[in-house]
């Protein structure tokens, strides 16, 4: 078994380390501890960071990869946790929980005859040896998954009573309350999963379940490693632009006025089309098929950056601009500080809050973005799966009769309560660090 | 007609907790008079005056207490029945003019809205008032004005709009909340003007808040001072001037800068006002008070009578009255000022600053602001040259200019005998330390990220003060010892300071690198008068101890008259009037200097 280390794992785990080192160094200096504790007191982004707690962990258990020993199949930690999934693929269509393909086909009987209908699943169901015990064997089992979540809860609420009482601001009753809800559904699946196809099947028999819990990490690749090259772009050019001023300014708004006025799904369909070319022409770049799907995922986070930076700019340059004017930038000037130390020491740390602010609440527009994008065809390598391949694949099985409605749905809630907690965070930052927002009011006699 | 306020307590919720605002107030405003409520920021008048009119904050309650208007508790009414109190029987003004008036709607509009919102009158009779309330409020060509909209005129004029907007009903009471703080000197004098005289034509009541003993003694008919939500002292108008009976009443006189005073340290008041998230059972100034004595820390004193219709709340005065303050006390040793020989440290010649106005989409120049059109001028070694004028003057950017934070259009700086505006970046590096700057507002001229150490610390790396930081701390250290400044405070953050305490960093900053001319742009005019006398005294001091020259940008007169050497009066980007203090200020000899002068409210 050898680690294999592709470039978005890379990326994704940096930027981990970096949220971290960025927590401890929030810790130690309060203006910047004060709006994150103020973000915590509030139920909803709780709440929120639970439901998105629980979605990295499933995506970075995805960004573990290796491959066997003799094996050209790059895998995952989470491709080995639920290898009983992946290994199970049915022929083609199949209903949630179901027994038998959503198909009719040709089936010998025992007795020799052929007959027209829907044949058993091979691995969905196959421990029954009547149909009709499916209902009470999935009761039993839903139930038994409950009860295991009910006691794993006991364990969490017990182990985290303590950081409770460390931190007695935080609503942690929410955080309970959310935790229980995922364990509510997160047991019974779990319990049934083994045994049954809990979300379905896709055209060619792929567990559905499996492949939404495979979306995660290309959602969670393209809302953060697109900030990756946003950040440093919006933030240099338009920091730049507020401070300079002059022709500097000019050039750079004409810059983004320009690249706003390019409808944005042309301009990234162009660059994906010609990133596919380049990535078809040089087919020895790549050893495995994994690193040409992950290269192309860069690609399109690169390009989405390149073409999104324009609206942070714009907000950080007018910000500048207020800024410079403040009498502390003018005493810096008056003791002769060079313009990098001024941007680095008292302008940047000082726009900080609305990077943050703007950080999260892109995450949510980008992984709507690369749906659509995919959707449309210049999105992640068909290879690679997405909430916008599914949804992609989705288009053929609404047209049908009777519609597939699984696969869909599947991607549509996965995708709905990641951006939908995104969002709600994102709220409760803006919140935390607006300073015209304050808790209770607190005004000035 | 007549108001009354009993035991009126406003609460404000805060995250440190309930802040008893206005903790319990009693008084009376009768018809005809002007009724001053004066007290530093945070004493509650603000919080008083929204309280009557019902309009908190959101954070905000009244607690207890009655608000009578001729016998109806206004406190008690339902939302509804005081929206017909408000504007009708009670208006008021604020202190800023340019956000009191919604920009989008004209000026008549707005003033018609209020006359019909209150009476009965069809449009064009409404229309009719409104132009003659503008003729009322002295704005000329009034027609005209009625159509236009607030961003085409003046402060002084939106001022007069705004008090046209709140008498377009003929009310009874008129609450006046700082109207005149966000104007120049000789607006003031005009707007406080229209206001005596609508009083008395009207014979409304009109409660005026304000910070300023000046205005008190020119409008005020009784007074009331305000100190930690509490009035300390009540007084008709002369008794008041005449003898504060309180002792917190007599530091605010002791702290006014005046010539008389000159080289003499004013009284300062040591201290903070108390936290008012308690509840007191002892007296609120007895912290910073000099005459406290033991009773002071465990009752709180009631409010006497010491003189009749003279009311304070000090235990002291149960022993009778006090004595008149000694106002004038004669013009002491200290008004003569010994003429040096110095050598010259700054010397500007024909100094210009345009602002070009640049149009189009090239950006071609269309013309020109004025905004410092030749300003000469000559400073010495350890003196202070006040730079006085009105906003818009020119004042500030001249300072920038001459430190050449602003590049100068044209024209010539000389310091230490060094043309300074041929310099380059790269060469005016090292001789920014013996030029420094100190700044108005406390609040923002210190970046809110940085520990005090490191905004100190900033500056004396970037131009080599001090080999190591370890002897920059060193150095840090006296530095804070000679602003007043706790030892502690290195480690701390701005917000951790008050407005007074942070101008002292901001000083320290400038003294950190040795400077030989400070340009202190209107340093005081934020604060409060006790903390405005405290770093009026620091700077003294140290100019006295290391010699250092200061440009002294102000609009106040009687900070300049306090502190200043020369002077030189600043109207529309040109000096037009130059001297020593005192010939210039008794004996101005520019129209526009006497005008300036002649609109300074003055307490003798």
């Amino acid at each position: 078994m050898t680690p294999v280390v592709l470039a978005t794992d890379a990326l994704l785990w940096l930027l981990v380390a970096a949220v971290v080192v960025y927590a401890l160094y929030c810790r130690r200096r309060p203006h910047l501890a004060a709006p994150w504790k103020r973000v915590f007191q509030s139920k909803a982004a709780l709440v929120s960071a639970v439901v998105l707690g629980c979605y990295l962990v499933i995506g970075l258990a995805d960004s573990l990869h290796y491959r066997s020993a003799g094996s050209v199949e790059v895998q995952s930690l989470l491709d080995r946790m639920l290898s009983v999934l992946r290994q199970k693929g049915e022929k083609t269509y199949s209903a949630p929980l179901g027994t038998r393909l959503y198909a009719k086909e040709q089936i010998e009987t025992p007795d020799g005859k052929h007959v027209r209908d829907y044949p058993r699943l091979r691995h969905g169901g196959t421990h029954l040896e009547d149909e009709r015990q499916r209902a009470t064997d999935i009761l039993v089992r839903g139930a038994a998954g409950l009860a295991a979540a009910a006691v794993l809860w006991a364990l969490l609420y017990f182990a985290s009573r303590s950081l409770a009482r460390r931190y007695p601001y935080v609503p942690w009753r929410a955080a309970w309350m959310t935790a229980a809800v995922i364990l509510a559904l997160a047991g019974p699946i779990a319990s049934l999963a083994p045994h049954y196809h809990v979300l379905g099947t896709n055209q060619v028999g792929q567990d559905v379940l499996y492949l939404a819990l495979k979306s995660i990490r290309t959602s969670l690749a393209i809302g953060t490693l697109t900030t990756l090259v946003l950040l440093p772009l919006g933030i240099a050019l338009g920091v730049m632009a507020g401070y300079f001023k002059g022709w500097i300014d000019d050039a750079i708004q004409y810059l983004y006025t320009t690249l706003n006025s390019i409808p944005g799904v042309l301009l990234i369909a162009a660059a994906v089309l010609m990133m596919q070319v380049v990535i078809d022409r040089h087919p020895e770049w790549f050893p495995t098929a994994a690193q040409r799907a992950d290269f192309r995922l860069l690609v399109l986070c690169a390009i989405l950056g390149l073409t999104s930076w324009t609206g942070l700019a714009r907000l950080l340059r007018g910000e500048t601009l207020k800024l410079s004017q403040l009498e502390y930038i003018q005493a810096a000037h008056a003791f002769g500080v060079s313009d990098a130390r001024v941007l680095g020491r008292h302008i940047l740390p000082n726009v900080a809050h609305i990077v943050i602010i703007a950080m999260v609440m892109d995450f949510s527009g980008l992984v709507l973005a690369e749906a659509v994008l995919s959707y449309v065809g210049v999105g992640v390598d068909p290879a690679t799966t997405s909430f916008g391949t599914m949804i992609n694949s989705a288009r053929l099985e609404m047209g049908r009769e009777p519609i597939v409605w699984w696969s869909l749905a599947a991607a549509f809630a996965f995708m709905f309560v990641l951006v939908l907690a995104a969002n709600l965070l994102a709220d409760a930052v803006r919140d935390g660090f607006d300073p015209r927002v304050s808790v209770g009011g607190a005004l000035a006699v | 007609m007549s108001l009354v306020v009993q035991n009126l307590r406003t609460l404000l919720n805060t995250t440190a907790g309930a802040v008893r605002a206005v903790d319990g107030i009693d008084f009376e405003l009768r018809k005809g008079e002007c009724f001053a409520l004066v007290g530093e920021s945070g004493s509650g008048k603000s919080m008083t005056a929204l309280s009557l009119m019902r309009l908190l904050p959101e954070a905000g309650r009244i607690a207890s207490g009655r608000v009578a208007l001729d016998g109806i508790d206004l406190l008690a009414l339902p939302e509804a029945a005081m929206r017909a109190v408000r504007g009708r029987r009670v208006a008021m003004v604020f202190q800023e003019p340019s956000t009191a008036l919604n920009p989008v709607l004209t000026v008549g509009r707005q003033i018609v809205e209020v006359i019909e919102r209150h009476t009965k009158t069809s449009k064009s009779p409404a229309r009719e008032k409104a132009i003659e309330l503008l003729r009322a409020v002295g704005i000329q060509d009034a027609e005209r004005r009625f159509e236009e909209y607030p961003f085409q005129l003046s402060g002084g004029l939106k001022q007069r709009a705004m008090i046209a907007a709140a008498l377009a009903v003929d009310p009874e009471v008129l609450i006046a909340d700082e109207p005149t703080t966000a104007l120049d000197v000789t607006i003031q004098a005009q707007i406080l003007e229209l206001l005596a005289r609508l009083q008395a034509e009207r014979g409304m009541a009109l409660l005026l808040i304000t910070h300023d003993l000046g205005i008190v003694a020119k409008m005020a008919h009784r007074i009331a001072v305000m100190y930690a939500g509490e009035i300390v002292e009540l007084a008709e108008r002369d008794a008041f001037l005449r003898a504060p009976q309180h002792p917190y009443s007599q530091k605010l006189f002791a702290a006014l800068p005046t010539p008389q005073r000159r080289a003499r340290e004013l009284a300062v008041i040591r201290g903070q006002v108390p936290a008012l998230t308690k509840k007191f059972d002892y007296c609120r100034f007895a912290d910073r008070c000099d005459y406290v004595f033991d009773r002071c820390r465990v009752e709180a004193p009631r409010l006497l009578e010491p003189a009749p219709g003279h009311f304070a709340r000090c235990h002291l005065r149960e022993r009778g009255v006090a004595p008149p303050r000694s106002a004038t006390g004669g013009a002491g040793e200290g008004a003569v000022r010994q003429e040096g020989s110095a050598g010259v440290v700054l010397e500007a010649k024909n100094l210009k600053v345009h602002f070009p106005i640049r149009k189009g989409i090239f950006r071609r120049t269309v013309g020109y602001v004025r905004a410092v059109d030749g300003v000469s001028l000559e400073l010495r070694e350890g003196r202070t040259l006040a730079l006085v004028g009105e906003s818009g003057s020119g004042k500030t950017t001249a300072g920038k200019a001459i430190l050449q934070l602003i590049p100068p259009t044209e024209g010539s700086v000389r310091f230490q005998s060094e043309e300074l505006t041929r310099l380059s970046r790269r060469e005016l590096r090292p001789r920014r330390g013996a030029m420094q700057i100190v700044f108005q507002d406390p609040y923002a001229s210190l970046n809110p990220r940085l520990r005090v150490a490191e905004i100190l610390l900033e500056g004396m790396r970037s131009l080599g003060v001090g080999a190591s930081d370890a002897e920059r701390t060193e150095r840090l250290r006296q530095l804070l010892a000679e602003v007043g400044l706790p030892a502690d405070s290195l480690e701390r953050y701005p917000h951790e300071f008050s407005g007074g305490q942070r101008q002292r960093i901001a000083i320290a900053r400038a003294l950190a690198v040795n400077p030989k001319l400070i340009v202190c742009d209107e340093p005081t005019s934020a604060l409060d008068v006790s903390v405005q006398a405290q770093i009026l005294n620091l700077l003294r001091a140290l100019q006295e101890r290391l010699g250092i020259a200061y440009l002294f940008i102000t609009h106040n007169i009687a900070v300049v008259d306090y502190l200043a050497h020369e002077v030189a009066v600043m109207y529309q980007g040109k000096i037009v009037e130059r001297g020593k203090v005192d010939e210039v200020l008794r004996h101005p000899q520019h129209p526009y200097t006497k005008q300036l002068l002649a609109a300074v409210p003055t307490i003798d």
